[in-house]
Order: C-alpha cells, then structure tokens, then sequence
C-alpha cells in the first residue's frame, strides 16, 4: 500500500531538484528542462491528493491535463525564443544576454 | 508489498533522472536523463491509479517535448563547444535547493494528513465526461491557447525578417 505521504516526498525531492537546476544552469535549454521536472513535481502533487482525498470529484486530475497543455505549449515557445536568440547573439547563455539589464 | 516495493524503484529511477538532469555535463545526456525521469514519472501515475495520465505523460512528454528539445539543441550547436554549463550562482542554488527541499519534507512528515479513501482507479469514462462538462469553457481556451503558442512559436523562428 503506497501512503501519501510516499508519493508527496518524492515529487518534493523532483521539485527541488527541479529548482537547483533552474538557479544553477546558464544554458537557457537546461533552465527549460529544469522547469519541465518542477512542473511534473506539481503534476505529481495534484494527482496524487487527487486519487487519495477526493476521488469522486477529479479536480487534481483535470488540473494535471491543463498543466500538461500549458507545459507543452510554454516548451514550444520557449524554444522558438531560444532559437531566434541564438541566430542574433550566437549564444543560448542567458548571463551573456544582458542588454535589457540595469 | 508489491507495490510498495514497485513504487520505490521506480520513484528511484524518477529521481535518478532528474538529478542526471541537472547535473550532466552534457546537453544531449541531460535531455535523455529528463526522458528517463518523465518515463518513470509515468510509472508513479500508473501505480497511484492513474493510467489515463501515465498515457499522455508518455504522449506529450516522451513523445513530443523530449523531441523537440533535442531538435532546439540540435539546432544551436551545443555539442561541440566545451564551455560550463552551469552559472557562477551554483553553491548559492544548492544551499537552496536543499534548504527547500529540507522545509519540504518536514512539512510532509510533520502534517497530519486526512485520513486517505480507499484509491480507486479513475475510469476514462467518468474522466472524460468531467471534462467534457464541467470543465468545457477551460478545455475550449486551452485549444485556443495551442493555437497562439503555435503560431507565436512560427512567428518567433521563422527565418530571415531581422527587424
């Protein structure tokens, strides 16, 4: 029988883990796929408290499709983004684009 | 037992990946250990009784993201240079990492949870017909929010147009 609180510290390891990569990483491609772990960490989250508190209502589960939308649509984007900065500055390290910078 | 045990690998693997992740020195490999974290990923859904999330977890990540990152890196020609791929900020986002995920886990162990239901996998018939109904309007603006991804994405890579 997996407990809640099995499934909880695992997406919280995921998550954090997630965020050292986003604080530690310079390549803007390896901040995406930093984010894509803290976002499946949540995903994690919904489902579970989904499953183990409230069934009958899907709520967290609905939330985990729309949370898996967004995460492929902000991808797509993000890395068009990245693309058109590399054709202008020849670079994807986000500290050496630092013109909008004070 | 079985599942207890099931669980614990794979909820191994899961953070084996994510840390490859993070911590690779190379882009390709750090993209394929994400892979390997979303797939495992997958597998903590089936076992918390939810298949229909495993199968677009394997879907849309497995099959669409991890692709389109390796095209993005194959497109910026990350593997041939030598330079770090990790800032100056690197002991500063550790402490923090692990200061959160410290809090965390605490928070996790110390709280008192409800008292679970009995789980039950969710049928896809009850899944979809939610949201089909009370999640309409939602589900029609995120088709809409494709749509403005897509043609932003377009928009935004399309060749030549220096502005």
């Amino acid at each position: 029988m997996i407990k809640l609180e099995y499934v909880l510290v695992v997406s919280a390891i995921l998550f954090c883990l997630g965020l050292y990569g986003v604080l530690a990483r310079r390549n803007a491609i390896m901040i995406l796929l930093s984010i894509e772990l803290m976002l499946n960490a949540v995903n994690i989250n919904l489902i579970a408290f989904a499953v183990y508190l409230s069934p009958e209502e899907m709520t967290g589960l609905i939330f985990a499709i729309f949370i898996i939308t967004v995460a492929a649509a902000e991808i797509g984007l993000a890395l068009a983004i990245v693309l058109r900065l590399f054709k202008s500055r020849a670079t994807v390290n986000v500290d050496e684009v630092n013109l909008m910078k004070w | 037992m079985v599942e207890l045990a099931m669980f614990i690998v794979v909820s191994a693997i899961a953070v084996i990946g994510a840390a490859g992740t993070v911590l690779s020195r190379s882009v390709v490999y750090a993209s394929l250990f994400l892979l390997l974290s979303l797939l495992a990923v997958a597998g903590i859904y089936v076992l918390i009784f939810s298949p229909f999330l495993a199968l677009v977890q394997v879907l849309i990540y497995g099959g669409a993201i991890i692709v389109v990152v390796l095209f993005a890196l194959m497109l910026t020609r990350l593997g041939d240079t030598n330079e770090s791929l990790d800032n100056r900020q690197k002991p500063l986002a550790a402490v923090t990492g692990l200061a959160a995920m410290g809090i965390l886990i605490a928070t996790v162990i110390a709280n008192k949870w409800p008292a679970s239901v009995d789980p039950s996998p969710a049928s896809f018939r009850d899944l979809s017909s939610t949201l089909f109904s009370r999640w309409a309007i939602p589900f029609e603006l995120a088709s809409v929010l494709l749509l403005v991804a897509l043609i932003g994405a377009i928009v935004m890579a399309k060749p030549g147009d220096q502005k």
